[in-house]
């Protein structure tokens, strides 16, 4: 593989911050993201970074563009180094048309010794000269404001929003750090050291810029959720501070549970009770979650599990991202049961999946997850709007009548849903076998009547699982089969390709699998699978399923994303 | 109400006869009556062994959960719809020992909930093996030299961390188990009571004799609200007292702490999602 591409399309700068952890980098993305849709570019965000509080190295990269962009880069255009670190960190992804900025006598020797174009940017000592260091990572957003020809008074002005309940005095000064920055950035897109390509329209402004974490927690909502109950872990918290904050105005109730035990058994005791509820996590707790699947299960009450995966096992790296833990969903819990896991893979699925998994909880009464991970959760970008047309909670639950009976056998295996307190009928549900009536049984007859019509739902579900979607020409030479969080990253790997006789198939659900893949598969002359884990876990599903060999697969598991240019490089020597 | 309108027809019941588990079926049983508490508005969350099957004796509303989990389940079946009475009852291995951290969170967060725990210093249903409340020396398969970890306290424990209400009692008195059932269920917060009851088949030791012989209640003079006294009296073991040994009627509880029920009375299965206010919260991601 080429050490760095460089992407096809002009009109797109990518600029990298890297620092320490407690430099301010995620102050600069947010001020930085929001200013540059706010001037009309398109943006895109992303970030990696250590597990820690202070210090270590990590790095943001903000993509600003005429046209839309959804994924990450690994070209660097310009690179803020707020450290001496910086450089080694992001090296790989460093070519001769980087442009360095950073304070000379911290990292100039280190850019000139690897024969970087290096421009000195005194940083700190404007920082300080303004009051306090603290304000230098304001100067990079006046900098890089300055550098794209942003107007001085938008800038300004959303920093003085955003800075609106601090001291008259920290207002001032950040103003005074960002017209600084400012100036240092006009000048350079002067002086001719870099030429800038990228155009602002006049229609990004009114977009959403949102991230994955906040489009799942917006699908929550939509999706009557009202109750979430947690135990913090990276990357997956995002989701449970989201809901949190807006618990108040929707009706919510947000908990932080003792362990991940209590957190899902208290969002199946939600469900019991008629309410929606719904778990966020990550690998590790999910796994102390199994049992509490198993239960949801035997109970036929609903819950909603996102599960933001990371690298395992165990501990494994507990701030980068993976696609490792399909199986772990497919397969967690003992006994056999019905579930369904979804895959978003853009925003607004983060946002429609997460809406819907809700409704299909309520319909089939099985554990629903909501399958993401830390590249999607953490990275941002403007999208058009999210519609809200069709968002409606269905209630499948009923008001319940005197002799009412849980697991009723019906022809479907659907047995209707009752809730204590909501009619005449009492609602009794057990996590041993059970009867109609929810109370413990070992007629071992009936026990092979309620394990058939537990399964039998599954047949309902097939009927309704999410077309891949394909994306490219219907005629084909070559398909690329990915799912979840790389859509974007694939999609736009491939327009720089610009093969008409690629395709990609894109799964939005990857449990259970939708039949139509058989035809897609069988219609390429060569299939290639890119997926973020070891093992290709959604290849060996398909072979499962539909007994079909993928021909090549493109894994990555160091812990980070794909990048757009690694999947270009790779596809040219897989294609070729 | 009569005491029957809770009782299942032709049930089978797991139970060895003679088990201590009878009482406090029939004693709950009366104490709810007494309440005037309907069966379709109760729910009897449990969890796993012999004393977590109560819920299939009971005509009641159900939730049969995991062992040790009864706890997370039943709180947020009453956050979910106050309205409901929620009682979470299992025996001391499955509330101390596998449940033992959402015993301790489960007081933090005071949800306005009962929990009975059926306390014979043995598991049962595992047959014969040490509880956390077994008491030193007590000899079983697995402990063949005898016990020899500090038995659980879960009177002391529950008054260092607050609990609104702790309560100790003996499935042998009817009256008295009663009466602390009732208050219990009627007192607004997290209650505890933990009953003395025997195991016919595993505790040879800790018999209905020997409860007799070995407890005592607390002196009418006995000031519930205080807590020091009360956690001083919890650490009594030559004699263990039975009653109420502390209240705290001031800690709020955690249905009301979430706030979803300050301008909206309903439960939540009768709520749907305010479009407008969130048109508005997707509108904020313009900025």
């Amino acid at each position: 593989m080429s050490k760095v591409s460089t992407s096809r399309i002009k009109g797109d700068i990518s600029i990298v911050l890297c620092g320490q952890a407690g430099q301010g980098i995620q102050t600069v993305e947010f001020l930085l993201t929001r200013i540059l849709k706010l001037a009309g570019f398109h943006v895109f965000a992303t970030k990696e970074y250590m597990s820690r509080i202070r210090g270590g190295m990590n790095s943001t990269e903000i993509r600003a563009s005429t046209y839309r962009v959804s994924a990450m880069v690994s070209r660097v255009d310009v690179l803020i180094a707020l450290d001496r670190g910086a450089i080694e960190h992001i090296e790989e992804r460093l070519s001769p048309n980087t442009l360095i900025l950073g304070e000379k006598q911290i990292i100039a020797d280190k850019a000139k010794h690897n024969g970087y174009q290096f421009v000195d940017v005194p940083f700190t000592k404007i920082a300080s000269e303004i009051g306090n260091a603290i304000y230098a990572n304001v100067v990079a957003v006046g900098a890089i404001a300055g550098l794209l020809g942003l107007n001085l008074q938008q800038v300004t002005g959303y920093i003085k929003d955003y800075f609106s309940a601090k001291s008259p005095e920290i207002i001032k000064n950040n103003i005074k750090a960002a017209e600084a920055g400012y100036k240092i950035g006009t000048d350079l897109a002067r002086s001719g050291k870099i030429t800038i390509n990228v155009v602002a329209g006049t229609q990004v402004k009114d977009e959403l810029l949102l991230s994955g974490a906040e489009a799942v927690g917006l699908g929550a909502i939509a999706g009557g959720c009202n109750f979430v109950s947690s135990y913090p872990m990276s990357p997956s918290t995002g989701v449970l501070v989201f809901l949190a904050k807006h618990g108040r105005d929707f009706g919510i109730i947000a908990e932080q549970a003792e362990d991940e035990i209590a957190a899902i058994n208290m969002a199946i005791g939600a469900w019991y009770a008629g309410a929606r509820g719904m778990v966020t996590t990550s690998g590790g707790g999910f796994a102390l979650m199994t049992e509490g699947l198993s239960l949801s299960a035997m109970l036929e009450t609903p819950v909603v599990i996102h599960l933001a995966q990371r690298p395992g096992p165990a501990t494994g790296l507990p701030t980068r991202t993976e696609q490792a833990d399909l199986e772990l969903a497919l397969y967690a819990g003992h006994g056999e049961f019905p579930r369904i896991i979804l895959t978003p893979g853009t925003l607004q699925e983060a946002f429609h999946l997460t809406q819907k998994a809700f409704n299909l909880a309520d319909k089939f009464q099985v554990p629903i997850f909501v399958l993401t991970d830390q590249y999607l959760i953490d990275s941002y970008y403007n999208i058009a709007g999210l519609s809200l047309e069709d968002i409606k909670v269905e209630k499948h639950f009923i008001k319940t009548k005197q002799a009412y009976q849980r697991y009723e056998l019906t022809a479907g295996g659907i047995s209707p849903r009752g809730i204590p307190g909501y009619g005449k009928g009492l609602v009794c549900v057990d996590s041993d076998e059970h009867g109609s009536e929810g109370h413990i049984t070992e007629d071992l007859n009936l026990r092979k009547k309620m394990v058939d019509k537990r399964l039998k739902k599954l047949e309902l579900i097939r009927k309704e699982i999410i077309l891949p979607e394909l994306v490219g020409p219907k005629k084909y030479r070559n398909l690329i089969i990915c799912w979840g969080s790389t859509y974007h990253i694939v999609r736009e790997a491939i327009e720089n390709l610009s093969r008409e006789d690629t395709a990609i198939l894109h799964y939005k659900q990857v449990y259970p699998l939708h039949p139509g893949t058989v035809d897609y598969l069988k219609s390429a002359d060569q299939t290639v699978i890119i997926e973020g884990n070891a093992t290709s876990q959604l290849g060996k599903q398909i072979k499962l399923n539909f007994g079909i060999d993928i021909d090549r697969k493109m894994l990555k598991y160091n812990g980070l994303n794909f990048a757009v240019e690694e999947v270009v490089d790779e596809l040219q020597t897989l294609l070729a | 109400m009569d005491a029957k309108i809770f009782d299942m027809n032709d049930v089978d019941v797991a139970w060895c006869p003679g088990c201590g588990n009878f009482p406090i079926l029939k004693i709950l049983k009366q104490a709810l009556a007494e309440l005037q508490i309907e069966p379709a508005s109760l729910v009897l969350v449990s969890g796993i062994g012999q004393a977590a099957k109560i819920p299939h004796y009971f005509k009641c509303n159900v939730f049969n959960g995991l062992h040790g989990r009864a706890l997370p389940a039943a709180t947020a079946v009453k956050a979910s719809n106050p309205a409901l009475t929620v009682i979470a009852e299992s025996g001391d291995g499955d509330m101390y020992g596998e449940g033992g951290n959402h015993f301790i969170h489960t007081i933090r967060r005071n949800p306005n909930i009962t929990n009975i725990i059926h306390n014979n210093m043995v598991y049962g249903l595992t047959k014969g093996q040490a509880s956390p409340s077994s008491q030193i020396g007590f000899k079983t398969p697995v402990q063949v030299a005898g016990v020899f970890l500090k038995p659980f306290n879960p009177i002391a424990v529950a008054i260092a961390l607050d609990a609104s209400f702790v309560a100790r009692a003996f499935a042998g008195d009817a009256e008295q188990t009663k009466q602390i059932f009732e208050e219990a269920i009627q007192h607004k917060g997290y209650a505890l009571v933990d009953v003395f009851q025997p195991c016919v088949s595993y505790n040879r030791i800790n018999t209905y004799q020997w409860f007799k012989e070995h407890c005592f209640y607390l002196e009418d003079s006995h000031n519930a609200t205080d807590r020091n006294e009360a956690f001083k009296r919890a650490t009594e073991t030559d004699k263990l007292p039975l009653g109420i040994f502390y209240t705290n009627p001031k800690r709020t509880i955690f249905e009301e702490n979430t706030g979803v029920y300050h301008e909206d009375k309903r439960p939540l299965y009768d709520r749907d999602i305010n479009m407008l206010k969130l048109q508005e919260l997707v509108e904020q991601f313009k900025v």
